[in-house]
């Protein structure tokens, strides 16, 4: 792992993978978003408003896997003080608010025609709520420190303790009565119907794809600024 | 070395830490996280009379029943372990019906029945085309 500690070697890989992620992760979009809209069928009892769910379940896995990679990022950066884990966890955080927002929103827009109600305080809505929050505190306290390309300690810090809200998230409909549906899709296998299933497949990794393209410019650029600064400060001593 | 291994155990346990806090918050949170009450949570214990509630459960079969007024509609919640049957006036959502799950807001009558004043319907996690409702699944209870 610490080969890539070298930013120039990290770079080298980044560079060519970012338009890769980018271009394969939006064709696998818009397939899964295709067939999901026109082909498959409808649900017996939602009816067409199921097919929110290609991109409700990416949003909701993208925005708690966000927040597993910060987690991850924020050891890294704390035990090995690897130099890229920092400006990983300050590339990650913007992606996943916003996915965690978009899962948040058609959730609420899926609720209102299924359950009759736009928000309800029930506990997965209310922990994806608090992970959104989390994410915000996360950005916050990045940009509260001088560090400009990596995050702070206190940053990384609070990325683990944060992390306690990923396993709540997932089991918050198995613990406790709620309104949101149990998990459909288990080890054990999935309850929905493979034909209304299978387009899920293409948009979670088109989503997933596109989510580390952007990752990975966020981090070059970050990377690239840190540089033009150093630049700068050189050029003025001399 | 050392010190990094030092780090190495501090972060392991503070990540240890962190998770058995959130574990002990979350299982003492276990009836107040709770969205509803289930019929089978209210079977045992003095009612919550007069306070706002919900119960949540699955519709019975064939206990819908409309009174002449058009708006007035009886049914009877159950979870396998209780039933209440409950009283609503007003509109019900399109995908309240019966051996289907919903979640009744409202309070509790002495009598042990359910007064709502309004219903939400909870989807399950079954998703299936219409050519096979019925066909693939038998809906029985509120968690797979």
């Amino acid at each position: 792992m610490h080969a890539y500690a070298n930013p120039a070697r990290f770079l080298k890989i980044a560079r060519p993978l970012t338009p890769v992620c980018v271009g394969v992760g939006l064709l696998l979009v818009l397939l899964g978003s295709y067939v999901g809209l026109f082909l498959t069928p409808p649900d017996y009892l939602q009816g067409d408003t199921v097919r929110i769910m290609y991109i409700h379940v990416p949003a909701a896995w993208l925005g708690m896997g966000g927040w597993t990679g910060i987690a991850i990022a924020s050891i890294v950066q704390l035990v090995w003080r690897h130099p890229l884990a920092g400006v990983a966890g300050r590339a990650i955080a913007a992606p996943g608010a916003l996915f965690t927002a978009i899962c948040l929103l058609t959730g609420s827009i899926w609720g209102r025609p299924t359950w009759g109600t736009w928000w309800e305080w029930d506990g997965r809505m209310t922990s994806m709520l608090v992970l959104l929050f989390l994410y915000f505190g996360y950005m916050a306290l990045a940009n509260a420190s001088d560090e400009r390309t990596t995050v702070s300690r206190a940053t990384a810090i609070f990325g683990i303790v944060g992390a306690i809200n990923i396993p709540i998230i997932n089991r918050s409909v198995v613990w406790w009565n709620s309104l949101h549906q149990g998990p459909s899709i288990t080890l054990r296998g999935s309850s929905i119907s493979s034909e209304i299933l299978w387009p899920l497949l293409p948009t979670v990794i088109g989503f997933s794809l596109l989510f580390g393209g952007v990752v990975l410019m966020r981090m070059r650029a970050n990377l690239a600024e840190a540089k033009v600064e150093a630049r700068m400060r050189r050029m003025a001593a001399s | 070395m050392k010190a990094k291994k030092q780090r190495l155990i501090l972060a392991l346990l503070g990540l240890g830490a962190v998770v058995g806090a959130g574990l002990l918050a979350a299982s003492g949170l276990k009836t107040e996280a709770s969205f509803f009450f289930a019929p089978g949570d209210v079977a045992g214990i003095d009612l919550p009379l007069g306070k706002a509630v919900r119960l949540g459960g699955m519709v019975a079969d064939k206990s819908i029943r409309h009174d002449a007024d058009g708006v007035t509609i009886h049914f009877v919640v159950e979870d396998g372990k209780a039933k209440v049957p409950v009283v609503f006036k007003g509109i019900a959502p399109d995908l309240f019906k019966e051996n289907s799950g919903v979640v009744a807001e409202g309070e509790f009558r002495a009598d042990g029945s359910f007064v709502a004043s309004n219903l939400l319907a909870k989807h399950d996690e079954r998703y299936m085309p219409p050519e096979l409702d019925g066909k693939m699944h038998k809906t029985g209870s509120l968690k797979s």
